[in-house]
């Protein structure tokens, strides 16, 4: 049974990993690129430079990230077995 | 003519929702476990309908309506600020989701209060739990409807009694004869729908404005400030910080989120629902905000913030896709209303009365009693829609922070920390409420940061303090959790 609780407690700490990369990505660059004078943006596919990366592609970043940390790290679990009370009353 | 073009794609969707509630009801197929079936759906749950109903339930009038009115004014700033919204899904499936899915399965609970009540072992945190879930799902059904009802009024240019009476009915309808698993698949397809009203909005607007860069140059000339991230200084970080607190960690104990947790089928159904769920609401966030700041170059100088997503709609899109558009801010607000109602009628007859007044019941009494709550309810709702009470839209206010200061620490630490108590959860509730509700009433900012992010500091100094003042749970007890 401990396996399964030490498990869980690594999918929980990769959880809160992705989600602080996530954060450091939006932050660094809206803030990064997007501080400055707005007379000197560029632009990438018409949105500010800093909206595109901080925004668009940190959004597909991240969904990316998490598919394939939950390929390698997150493992299948019988829920099935902790069943009980099946078909009572 | 013109408002049969309007309202047939809303009829058509009724239907199959209606339909789908008759195809499921528990009564229809004599489930022998009654409370298990209407209140949690038998766990059945797959990646994709647990997905979509944890964002739809979240996703309500605001990220519709309200979000994109406030990017109106304040531009690609609040955009950032909504797109924190986007690795929320998985973070609370991801922290929550295996765990309360194992546990509700041992104790064979259905509600969060059958967690709380295994976990604490104290009727205290019970009451008030089921206090809280009350009183602001209530709140937040009254304003979700009230929003639909006047969104359906501006759009249809139908009567705001008309759209309360066809709303109310459908919602109450499938809700009642539907149960848990209705919610969650109705849920599903009005997530769908949603999508689809974005992504029609969304297009049709960026080629009347001429492209993209067209629409940014626009606003540049209107306002270069509305192009950066602080909005010319109008989101402050503090302000902004905040809302990683607010709509992000915050929600990891949001009781109509958690509840998903203790409702899919398997494992597998976990991981991909936290995958289609930040892909979805990613996807929904971006656009609907990005909706609103396009429109400053569509139709600039329009005073009300509310009125921009429909007047977007009406001047851009032909009746028949103003039709399909309609529906998904309806279905977003419909996707809210129906999850809590169910919740709310759960609260009263699984926590409330199976608990503390009629132990011992039988199952068709159970189905009669459960079936009439939830109309009772739903009846309630809509009824204080008509003339809403000053105190319920006061109370709404404090909805959606109130349920995080109340219940996100008791249950992320009654998941995942041993020394967790009674005695902790207790105080923890308890002040947090307090302070989030005297913090926002006296407009008391510190640093000018948003009143949650005290209110969460607070109440986990508080929780733990309080466990340490009393002793942990007995080592057997604690087994059915840790062990």
């Amino acid at each position: 049974m401990n396996k399964i609780n030490k498990q869980l407690r690594k999918e929980a700490i990769i959880t809160v990993i992705l989600y602080l990369i996530y954060f450091i990505w939006w932050y660094s660059f809206a803030y990064g690129l997007g501080d400055a004078d707005p007379k000197n943006y560029k632009y990438i596919l018409g949105l500010p430079e800093w909206f595109f990366y901080s925004c668009i592609l940190g959004f597909l970043m991240i969904t990316t990230l998490l598919w394939f940390s939950i390929k390698l790290f997150f493992k299948e679990i019988d829920l099935k077995k902790y069943e009980k009370n099946i078909g009572r009353k | 003519m013109e408002k049969i073009k309007l309202i047939l794609p809303l009829l058509i969707y009724l239907g199959i929702t209606l339909y789908i509630a008759y195809y499921n009801s528990p009564r229809r197929k004599k489930s022998k476990n009654f409370t298990n079936e209407y209140f949690i759906g038998n766990r059945s749950m797959g990646g994709f309908v647990l997905a979509m109903t944890v964002i739809a339930t979240y996703t309500g009038a605001s990220s519709f309506l309200g979000g994109p009115g406030v990017a109106y004014k304040l531009g690609l700033g609040w955009v950032l600020l909504a797109s924190i919204q986007i690795p929320t899904a998985f973070l609370t499936l991801g922290i929550l989701g295996k765990k309360l899915a194992i546990i509700s399965r041992k104790i064979d609970g259905i509600t969060i209060n059958d967690f709380l009540r295994a976990r604490y072992q104290n009727k205290w945190v019970v009451i008030m739990s089921s206090i809280a879930i009350l009183l602001f799902f209530m709140a937040y059904m009254v304003v979700q409807v009230i929003g639909g009802a006047r969104l359906f009024e501006v759009l249809t240019g139908l009567d705001y009694t008309v759209g309360l009476i066809i709303f109310g009915f459908s919602i109450i309808f499938y809700t009642v004869f539907g149960g848990f698993k209705t919610v969650a698949i109705t849920d599903a397809i009005q997530g769908v729908i949603m999508l689809i009203s974005s992504i029609i909005l969304f297009y049709v607007l960026k080629e009347a404005g001429g492209g993209m860069r067209n629409i940014m140059k626009t606003i540049y000339e209107i306002d270069p400030n509305l192009l950066t991230p602080s909005s010319g200084g109008a989101i402050t970080k503090p302000f902004i910080m905040s809302f990683w607190v607010l709509v992000g960690i915050g929600l990891l104990g949001l009781p109509q989120t958690t509840i998903r947790c203790m409702g899919f089928k398997d494992s597998r159904s976990l991981h991909r629902a936290m995958v289609i769920g930040t892909f979805v609401v990613g996807f929904l966030m971006i656009m609907m905000h990005l909706i609103g700041v396009m429109g400053i170059a569509i139709i600039p100088n329009e005073q009300l913030g509310d009125k921009v997503i429909p007047i977007l709609a009406i001047r851009n899109l032909s009746p028949i896709l103003l039709g399909v558009f309609i529906g998904g801010p309806l279905a977003a607000i419909m996707s809210t209303v129906d999850s809590l109602l169910i919740q709310t009628s759960s609260t009263i007859v699984k926590d409330i009365y199976m608990n503390y007044v009629a132990i011992d019941i039988d199952q068709k009494k159970l189905s009669r009693i459960s079936l009439f709550t939830t109309l009772i309810m739903g009846i309630l709702v809509f009824a204080l829609a008509f003339h809403p009470p000053e105190f319920i839209v006061w109370l709404n206010l404090f909805a959606l922070g109130g349920l995080e200061a109340v219940f996100m620490w008791p249950i992320l630490l009654g998941l995942y920390w041993k020394k967790a108590n009674s005695t902790g959860a207790l105080l923890s509730m308890g002040i947090s409420l307090l302070v989030y509700v005297s913090m926002t009433l006296l407009k008391i900012n510190i640093f000018g940061m948003h009143q949650i992010v005290p209110t969460i500091v607070i109440g986990g100094i508080t929780f733990i303090i309080g466990s340490y003042l009393d002793k942990s749970s007995p080592k057997e007890h604690l087994e059915l959790f840790f062990g």
